[in-house]
């Protein structure tokens, strides 16, 4: 036993101190679970190993989950704020906290327990099924006090969450009626947003498409990517392709260069055929002779 | 100075950091976090207590802890995401209407 108590201790005391130091919630939330899951192991060195699975799945499993699911909704980054709002009250709040776990632990060092009777007795006919007896025979009121609690915080937990809607939920035919509107009144389009340029070499959102005239679509980036200068423009397309002729070269030279005319997206679509030519004339040497 | 006692000691000692974190954080879950910690380790001490008397009351009374624990965070956190909603904040001394 005192192996494993003292190797748990020295695991759930810094975690613990841990909880306490650290500045984001998340990291506390992790460091909880190392807690829980060392308790969960020390219960089972004092024979109990039913709360050793509840504590596991109960505490790690559920009540932790719950925890992360909230930092992770209210903000990873929240941190704490170090504004006192009552002058002195950290101060006074560690030295009552050192003060009572001082008294706690000299009060422990000094009373004596007398011998350990141990649980072999009780745990004789099978932990669960002592604590089943027990449940449902001396504790069935609490037990059935236990049912209500859980009722309650459920509801609870349900109207603290519920958001009432404050405006009607928008149908169907009420998005149509106002991107109708919309057209009318602004000219914005009724359908979609143009879907990206595709070309040979690139068919990233990044690259917009080209509209019939051979400029950029601007809408059909989005403005994120437009905002961070990340959107490849149509002339570096454009030397994309001057890049891309002068690497292929000799075969290049060889294709007609008709099939590379056109505007900028021809080109490139011009480029895919130059080297589905070349493959072409390493296989058939003959056609191309 | 029997096992039981060192148990009963790490109890104490994980008491006092969630009392302290209690006392000093100002983010409500970590508030939260330190209140369940402090309720970890009443149960650590029941559960040991339960083997120095050989009875398993202390590991149902730990159980029933445990059951409470749970209601308690649903409820709790669900107080802390509707606050979070109106104020956006998670800091216990923001939440200062019902001072005055």
């Amino acid at each position: 036993m005192t192996v494993t108590f003292w190797l748990l201790a020295a695991i759930i005391v810094p975690a613990a101190l841990g909880v306490l130091f650290v500045r984001k919630a998340v990291h506390g939330a992790l460091l909880l679970a190392v807690v829980m899951i060392s308790l969960a192991v020390l219960y089972l060195t004092l024979e109990a190993p039913f709360l050793f699975a509840v504590q596991i799945i109960v505490y790690t499993g559920a009540i932790l989950m719950l925890f992360l699911f909230v930092v992770m909704l209210v903000g990873v980054d929240a941190s704490d704020s170090v504004v006192e709002t009552i002058r002195g009250q950290r101060w006074l709040a560690w030295g009552a906290g050192v003060v009572m776990g001082a008294l706690l632990l000299v009060a422990v060092a000094q009373i004596s327990l007398g011998t350990v009777r141990g649980l072999e007795e009780a745990n004789a006919g099978g932990n669960i099924e002592g604590l089943a007896d027990l449940l449902f025979s001396r504790y069935v009121l609490a037990f059935e006090v236990t049912a209500a609690l859980l009722i309650t915080a459920a509801m609870g937990a349900m109207v603290l969450a519920h958001r009432e809607r404050l405006t009607p939920k928008p149908t169907q035919a009420s998005t149509a009626a106002r991107r109708v509107r919309d057209y009318a009144e602004s000219g914005k389009p009724l359908g979609p947003l143009p879907s990206p340029g595709v070309y040979a070499r690139h068919n990233a959102v990044d690259t917009p498409a080209l509209l019939p005239d051979g400029t950029p679509a601007e809408e059909s980036v989005a403005r994120v990517l437009a905002a961070r200068g990340t959107v490849r423009s149509a002339p570096a397309l454009a030397d994309d392709i001057e890049e891309l002729r002068r690497t292929l070269g000799d075969v290049g030279s060889r294709t007609d260069p008709d099939a590379q005319g056109g505007g900028v997206a021809g080109g490139s679509g011009g480029a895919g055929d130059t080297s589905a030519g070349s493959g072409h004339n390493t296989e058939n040497p003959e056609e191309d002779a | 100075m029997s096992d039981v006692n060192a148990y009963i000691g790490l109890s104490a000692v994980l008491f006092t950091i969630g009392t302290i974190g209690v006392l000093t954080r100002r983010n409500a879950i970590v508030v939260f976090m330190c209140v369940e910690l402090m309720l970890n380790a009443c149960n650590l001490a029941l559960v040991a207590f339960a083997r120095q008397h050989g009875t398993l009351d202390g590991q149902v009374a730990a159980f029933f802890v445990m059951v409470v624990a749970a209601a308690e965070v649903v409820v709790g956190l669900a107080i802390i995401m509707t606050i979070f909603r109106t104020r956006r904040s998670a800091s216990v001394d923001d939440a200062s209407l019902l001072k005055y």
